[in-house]
């Protein structure tokens, strides 16, 4: 992976082996003053071996130029690729890792992903539920990555990679409860909706604080290295989480400790208002990776099979050599933010246009299934149909179901209720009894 | 002997001074030498369990601690700044030549790294005991403490959880540690519903009390006074043993004032209860709390509504410092029993200072005057 870091400049020519008989030249001659023959001769050799080895980072060469590193002489990563936006194949046919089977099966995931959010999406609008966010877009980089993960790869993720969890067997009726906070929902209407957790499933429960679940991450990858399981992590993020001061720890412990874990960056352009290039200067996430001593590549976020290929060698590097890797997949935002956010205030009709039409995940594979003869318009139809008629009844089953009992509201805290939480409690549930009117327990399971 | 203390004396400023010259722009050493003598003087305990014991200071019970449970866990490790030569005060001294350089290792500096990799370690599943080299510098941290690990098992519906995680950090006042080597951070975290806040008070109770935050099912910030670490020398038992947490301890049981405090400071009340006794004829009861959080209400109320006094005293600053909340408790569950207002002789509202540090303390004759008070009222 280190030879993709091909620096296209001068930056990296070797000036030193010129210069360096000289230095050694001058240390000799100091020494010489204060040793015996053969004293001076060891004390030579010795010193001789730490000339231009620093502690910082063992031995370097010198140079006579001043040389100033410009960021912009490195040649910027590629971005790698195999179906083109019109689902052609480009790459070598043997690239192609998915089977037939798996990617009609990835296919009707995407729609069903893309009809889910569609349904869910309007819910927050009608007042249904209270808050929503989209996948638009970036479907590629969650069925691209589950399908190259085994099992029992744990999974921390940002908040927008549902169709991790839908491909490991999330089920409508999962998603649905959690985003209703009913009594069905395993987090126990505890969080916001969208915030997804499953242990069956190895796929760690989301939280709103951004990046913290990098360094997180990285911890648990060293852990499933001591445990000896052929396992590891992945931790996906935005371009936008990775400004926090955890990205930087995660990535530094990940390479210092040597740890499992696969770094997948969504790279869509946008940190809710904020464009990518107001949130670095540099060659987005990949550059980043070799001054931590990390690998890392760069891949077409919306090629599904690019997507799964880079995720198959990044999860084969972290695994046989323990070491972390940085993916960075290149796609677009298409949805709002959130339910919370007009993104009409911030970017133009234009490049969403392009975004939602031309190059879109969804688009690209149905052409290249279409291509094989493997999709067409009836089956597309039928699909929707379906999986239309699935979602709607999962909907209709969580929104009837009541919320988790109140009970459920102090208990997880700790292991075991504290007395004064219990007391609390108690508290509450008179209270509750007194003013009977004033709150919705009619709606909360008893 | 003297000779041997001092050069242990010396060391330890020496390692002081290594991580000032680390965190601050003044590199001047000659600062660090101490300006006066401490406040208190360690009075060994009576070992808390039966059984062998050996003759050892707070950072010796604390590596005899981390050395049990490494033996009896073999997912437990031990990471953070300087820990694999023995750390800066010399706590896991040994415990990487004994357990390998993968289960007791260094982590680049970056407090918030520590914490949050210490989580990831204990969601899958390996008891996690992280270092902060200082509490005082555990706040770039405080995100991963109080959003992260203390909400870990509440926001998942217990599907997940980070209960094997221990953050075990030096604090309190040290005679010259100014700003940055003397905060006594914990009220910040007693208001954070799901971590457990512990501070021992001598050698005995921090090797229990360390066994049992390293083996909770909840994640514990362990706050250890860092000028007990060679001063307070006692038998320990040798064994395994927990003592419990949430449960405050009545070391000194009396008649007339509760006095409660929490690590150093209860080696000060301890002498502040003799001096009232000689002085005022009075029965102090000290209570050490021990746990800040979920804190042990029923010892202080059982104490207070037979006292019918309370002085609550911490290094750390008056307002927002946990002394409050005891107060207040104190004040709705004993207020029938309450003869005098609850006095709180606290840290001063500034940030704690380098050469006036004597002032700024709340010693024993601060405190002697609020049993006065108390008394007196």
């Amino acid at each position: 992976m280190a030879s993709k870091f091909r620096f296209g400049s001068n930056l990296y020519r070797c000036y030193s082996r010129l210069i360096a008989p000289s230095r050694l030249t001058k240390v000799n001659g100091g020494c010489h003053r204060y040793f015996s023959a053969s004293a001076s001769l060891k004390q030579n050799q010795a010193e001789a071996e730490l000339v231009g080895h620093y502690p910082g980072h063992g031995r370097l060469e010198f140079t006579t130029n001043l040389d100033i590193i410009d960021p912009t002489l490195f040649k910027q990563i590629p971005v790698y690729q195999i179906l083109d936006t019109n689902g052609n194949l480009i790459g070598d046919p043997s690239e192609v890792q998915l089977s037939e089977e798996t990617l009609l099966k990835i296919y009707e995931k995407m729609l069903t992903l893309n009809q889910m959010d569609k349904i869910l999406y309007e819910s927050q609008r009608q007042g249904r539920i209270s808050f929503y966010m989209t996948c638009y877009g970036e479907e590629a980089t969650h069925f691209g990555t589950a399908t190259a993960l085994d099992f029992n790869d744990l999974v921390f993720a940002q908040y927008r990679e549902a169709g991790v969890l839908m491909w490991r067997g999330f089920t409508l009726d999962n998603f649905m409860n959690q985003c209703y906070g009913n009594e069905y929902d395993e987090g126990k209407g505890r969080q916001m909706p969208v915030h997804y957790g499953s242990n069956r499933l190895n796929f760690v429960t989301i939280s709103s604080p951004l990046g913290t679940q990098m360094p997180q991450a990285s911890g648990a990858a060293y852990a499933m290295k001591m445990k000896g399981a052929n396992n590891c992590v992945i931790c996906y993020f935005g371009e936008g989480a990775a400004s926090e001061g955890d990205a930087h720890a995660a990535f530094n412990f990940a390479a210092t400790l040597d740890c499992p874990v696969i770094f997948f960056c969504r790279n869509n352009g946008y940190a809710i208002s904020t464009p990518a290039n107001e949130q670095y200067r540099g060659d987005g996430l990949v550059s980043r990776a070799p001054s931590y001593g990390m690998a890392a590549l760069r891949v077409d976020g919306n090629d599904i099979l690019a997507v799964h290929n880079a995720t198959k060698k990044a999860r084969e590097i972290a695994i046989t050599k323990n070491r972390p890797v940085i993916v960075e997949a290149m796609t677009y935002r298409v949805g709002h933010h959130s339910t919370s956010d007009d993104s009409s205030a911030y970017r133009s009709a234009h490049e969403l246009k392009y975004w939602k039409e031309v190059d879109s995940p969804i688009n690209r594979l149905r052409a290249f299934l279409e291509n094989k003869g493997l999709w067409n318009e009836e089956a597309e139809t039928a699909a929707k149909k379906s999986i239309m008629k699935d979602i709607m009844a999962a909907f209709g089953r969580a929104e009837k179901a009541k919320k988790p009992p109140i009970s459920d509201m102090f208990t997880d805290v700790y292991d075991e209720k504290p007395e004064r939480l219990q007391k609390q409690y108690d508290e509450l549930l008179e209270h509750i009894q007194k003013y009977p009117d004033q709150y919705p327990t009619g709606q909360f399971q008893s | 002997m003297f000779q041997k203390s001092f050069l242990l004396f010396l060391e330890i400023n020496m390692n002081i001074a290594s991580k000032l010259i680390r965190y601050s722009k003044n590199k001047n050493i000659s600062s660090l030498i101490p300006r006066h003598a401490s406040t208190f003087t360690y009075v060994p305990e009576a070992p808390p369990v039966a059984g062998e014991t050996k003759k050892i200071n707070f950072f010796q019970a604390l590596t005899d601690a981390m050395d049990i449970a490494m033996g009896s866990d073999q997912s437990a490790l031990i990471f953070g700044e300087d820990v694999h030569f023995g750390g800066v005060f010399r706590c896991t001294m040994g415990l990487a030549d004994k357990y390998g350089k993968e289960r007791v290792f260094n982590t680049p500096l970056c407090e918030q790294g520590i914490v949050g990799f210490g989580i990831g370690l204990a969601t899958a599943g390996a008891t996690a005991i992280a270092e902060v080299q200082f509490a005082d510098y555990i706040f770039p941290a405080f995100d991963q403490i109080v959003n992260e690990a203390a909400k870990y098992r509440y926001r998942s519906g217990n599907l997940f959880d980070c209960g094997s995680l221990t953050i075990r950090s030096p604090c309190g006042a040290v005679g010259h540690g100014a700003l940055y080597h003397s905060q006594s951070p914990e009220a910040y975290f007693a208001h954070t519903p799901g971590i457990k806040v512990v501070v021992p008070r001598g050698p005995s109770q921090a090797k229990g009390l360390l066994l049992a935050s390293i083996r909770d099912k909840n994640p514990v910030v362990f706050l250890e006074p860092k000028i007990l670490y060679r001063q307070a020398v006692e038998e320990v038992p040798t064994g395994d043993y927990e003592l419990p947490l949430s449960k405050a301890e009545v070391v000194v049981p009396g008649s007339d004032v509760t006095i409660i405090a929490w690590g150093t400071q209860v080696q000060v009340v301890r002498e502040v209860g003799q001096m009232a006794k000689e002085k005022f004829g009075v029965n102090c009861e000290i209570i050490d709390l021990r746990t800040i959080l979920p804190w042990d209400e029923e010892t202080v109320i059982d104490s207070v509504l037979k006292t019918g006094r309370l002085i609550i005293a911490h290094e750390a600053p008056l307002t927002g410092g946990f002394a409050g909340e005891i107060a207040s408790t104190i004040q709705e569950k004993c207020f029938l029993n309450l003869e005098a207002p609850i006095q709180r002789v606290c840290g001063i509202d500034t940030p704690f200072p380098h050469v006036f540090e004597p002032f700024y303390l709340p010693d024993k004759f601060k405190c002697l005057e609020a049993v006065r008070k108390v008394i007196e009222f």
